[in-house]
């Protein structure tokens, strides 16, 4: 045989077999979204960022139970754990896929991107008219990120207040002023946070102030700092970006000043661990209390006030059904059991709930053991009149993009004024997008 | 006579036989590996290039054909000639650094000296450690106040702040990953060093060629082959960096070094621009086949028995 010829059979063959192989890959996507009704009873998955057994293991016994009497619509309902880095990153790829969960826990950044794509249904009118559903207990406020008009595409499950965690034998060891007492005698300020937290770094060693989970990365946490001074990095509307004003500015100098000239804050590279007992205060969430051993003696207090005002910041996370799920209304009636006023009560043991009626230390006493009545008292009030960290539709973008633009910002002669207008300049077209 | 022109037919028939049924077996022998080739390479490859035309929103479950936007949209993206710039720094620096320790390593290592032997498994150990586990410990070793820094200010000197300064995060990220993978082409010199003939050098030594021109003159040449491969996968591999970005640095300080692979991926996973980002890894295939190319195709000027 000719060898042209021989080579040229060869490579058809090749390209025979590489159309079929696309041919039954193409032939293989199940296609997700838009197949009839299944008619016997479905499993369901849900998408979560929480390992905790304990967790895992509420909600399982919800779900049991929800299986048990829906045995026709449902089979079984199983939590798939996606770790915490990198979650959202994990479930779009999902997407891309074609193997999407029919629930999915969201972060409150990436609400706008997930309400305004279409990714998710709207399940407003299965909740609402779920009997002892009690839909006008859920707090308005707290809704308002997943909501677009009318529709309501996730419920926020959880309201976690950013408090104030103060190492009180640091306070005590470096004779420094007790913020709780700062408090009740309305002194309790960022200047005051810096100032007790540089003198204590200064006499004891370790870190002042850490605004955990920044790590000079995760910008959005400082809007723990920057709502003090009633800053915000962009619009209510997302389209114009606030970065570069003044208020925002001068919360951004006022933390760089902390950081390089006060040494209250531990600089970019440098590991600081408010849990190990070597920093003297931590604004986090109320969930990082199981991350203490007793090793010292701790309180809570509000966020300080800045110049302009007091502000509480929550972190929300919610749940919502993925309309390229498979069983998009037996997962709406499924969220409607998960939230509703018994199981909410269960869910606030590890999660504050947004039902206004669930709000009372009692009910947050029960998931929360480490905190004393009083502590919890503090974080309700941190909860009432909270603004949600930043989001926007386009927020991974936007959020790389100033990411890269801030750090800038991270050195001692860094001209902040102008990072924040070149941040604001980099964000600005993104925002628009 | 008749017996003869009855056979004549039939021979051939029986050869076309023999010749359909070696073919079988030669198709049945290559057909794993063709079909591996297919599934996991050219499929994937022409979905890539099939994506690329596309704008494929995953959130929106929305797959629109855009011909070649995608591309166009490279010229403007002044982001990804950021990128296109890291990843040229990266690869320059671990390419460069990375040939010359691991051929400097392997001459070191070929001597026959009290515990060679012991410092080639030093050096080779990296290579079969986790990626990411050696990537977490520089991270450690590089923070500000502690681990070089530490030992540093030990001595009274102030280290930088390694992964905060765009230049250094850059020396970083280039000698961790040199550091990772040079024992590996220490290893391949050192098997090319022992390959060439003894009597070539003792030939060269009785003409009087001292030690920098044998080595110049003879050793270089005869491993020649060997720096054609271990430059074709130390370029190949530099190119396809992204673990040790994503744990060490996220690509910063800004995006100084935020290399291809790495602005593809989170192209694709972070801003869920699936379709751009196929695009861009069209782009990355053809600089690396091109390079690859390139290499090949030099290699009759300076590898020895290409010639």
């Amino acid at each position: 045989m000719n060898p042209q010829i021989r080579r040229r059979h060869f490579l058809s063959m090749v390209g025979v077999g590489a159309l079929g192989t696309t041919a039954l890959a193409a032939c293989s996507d199940d296609g997700g979204a838009g197949e009839e009704a299944p008619e016997g009873p479905v499993e369901l998955r849900m998408t979560v960022w929480t390992a905790s057994e304990d967790h895992l293991g509420l909600f399982q016994e919800i779900a049991d139970a929800y299986v048990a009497d829906h045995p026709d619509e449902v089979s079984a309902v199983t939590f798939e754990t996606i770790p915490f880095d990198g979650y959202t990153t994990s479930l779009t790829t999902q997407l891309a896929g074609g193997n999407p969960p029919d629930l999915a826990w969201i972060f409150e950044s990436n609400a706008p991107e997930f309400v305004q794509s279409g990714a998710l249904v709207d399940v407003r009118e299965t909740l609402s008219s779920t009997e002892g559903y009690d839909f006008e207990d859920v707090g308005e406020t707290a809704l308002e990120l997943w909501q677009d008009g009318d529709a309501l595409y996730a419920y926020p499950f959880s309201n976690s207040p950013f408090v104030m965690f103060v190492n009180t034998d640091r306070i005590a060891g470096s004779g420094q002023p007790n913020p709780a007492d700062l408090v009740a005698s309305d002194g309790w300020t960022y200047d005051a946070a810096r100032d007790i937290s540089a003198a204590s770094a200064a006499a004891l060693g370790g870190a002042g102030l850490v605004v955990r989970d920044f790590d000079y990365m995760n910008w959005t946490n400082l809007a723990t700092v920057w709502g003090g001074w009633d800053a915000e990095p962009w619009s209510a509307d997302g389209a114009t970006s606030e970065f570069d004003s003044p208020e925002m500015v001068d919360a951004l100098e006022w933390f760089h000043d902390a950081i390089f000239t006060q040494n209250a804050i531990p600089g970019p590279g440098t590991s600081a661990d408010f849990f190990a007992g070597d920093t003297t205060m931590t604004i986090t969430q109320i969930s990082r209390a199981s991350s203490l051993d007793g090793s010292f003696a701790w309180d809570i207090v509000p966020l300080p006030a800045g110049p302009t005002q007091q502000q509480n910041i929550v972190g929300q996370a919610g749940v919502g059904v993925l309309a390229a799920g498979k069983n998009p209304q037996a997962a709406a009636n499924f969220l409607a059991y998960f939230t509703n006023p018994e199981n909410s009560a269960s869910l606030s043991l590890y999660f504050p709930p947004p039902r206004e009626s669930l709000l009372n230390p009692e009910t947050l006493a029960a998931g929360n053991p480490v905190f004393s009545e009083p502590q919890l008292g503090i974080v309700i009030d941190s909860i009432s009149g909270a603004t949600t960290k930043p989001s926007h539709a386009n927020f991974a973008q936007v959020d790389t993009t100033a990411r890269g633009a801030l750090d800038a910002m991270w050195t001692p002669d860094a001209d902040v004024a102008a990072v924040a207008a070149d941040v604001s300049e980099a964000i600005q077209p993104l925002l628009e997008a | 006579m008749t017996s003869i022109t009855t056979a004549q037919p039939d021979r051939p028939q029986r050869r076309s036989a023999w010749r359909r049924r070696d073919a079988a077996t030669g198709y049945a022998f290559v057909a794993p590996a063709v079909i591996g080739a297919i599934a996991f390479v050219i499929v994937p490859l022409g979905a890539v290039i099939w994506y690329s035309l596309h704008e494929w929103n995953v959130l929106a479950n929305t797959f629109t054909f855009v011909g070649a936007e995608n591309y166009q949209h490279m010229l403007d993206d002044a982001a990804l000639h950021d990128s296109l710039i890291a990843s040229l720094w990266f690869s320059i620096g671990v390419v460069a650094v990375n040939i010359s320790l691991a051929l400097f390593l392997a001459v070191l290592l070929n001597q026959r000296l009290p515990g060679t032997t012991l410092f080639r498994v030093l050096f080779f150990t990296p290579v079969v450690v986790s990626l990411v586990a050696w990537t977490i410990v520089w991270g450690f070793l590089l923070q500000a106040d502690n681990g070089i820094n530490g030992f540093l200010a030990e001595f009274g000197v102030t280290g930088p702040n390694w992964l905060r300064n765009n230049v250094t995060a850059m020396i970083a990220v280039v000698v961790v990953q040199v550091f990772k993978n040079v024992g590996l082409n220490m290893v391949l010199f050192l098997s090319a060093l022992q390959s060439v003939p003894e009597e070539i050098q003792e030939a060269a030594r009785l003409d009087g060629a001292g030690a920098w021109r044998r080595f110049f003159a003879i050793t270089l040449p005869m491993i020649s082959p060997t720096m054609l491969l271990v430059a074709i996968l130390t370029v190949v591999g530099s190119l396809e960096t992204f673990a040790l970005i994503d744990v060490l640095t996220d690509g910063g300080p800004g995006t100084s070094t935020t290399v291809l692979v790495f602005y593809l991926y989170r192209q694709a996973f972070e801003f869920n621009q699936f379709g751009y980002a196929s695009a861009i890894s069209v782009l990355l295939f053809v600089i690396v086949l091109a390079l690859t190319l390139l290499q090949w195709q030099t290699r009759k000027r300076w590898v020895f028995h290409e010639s």
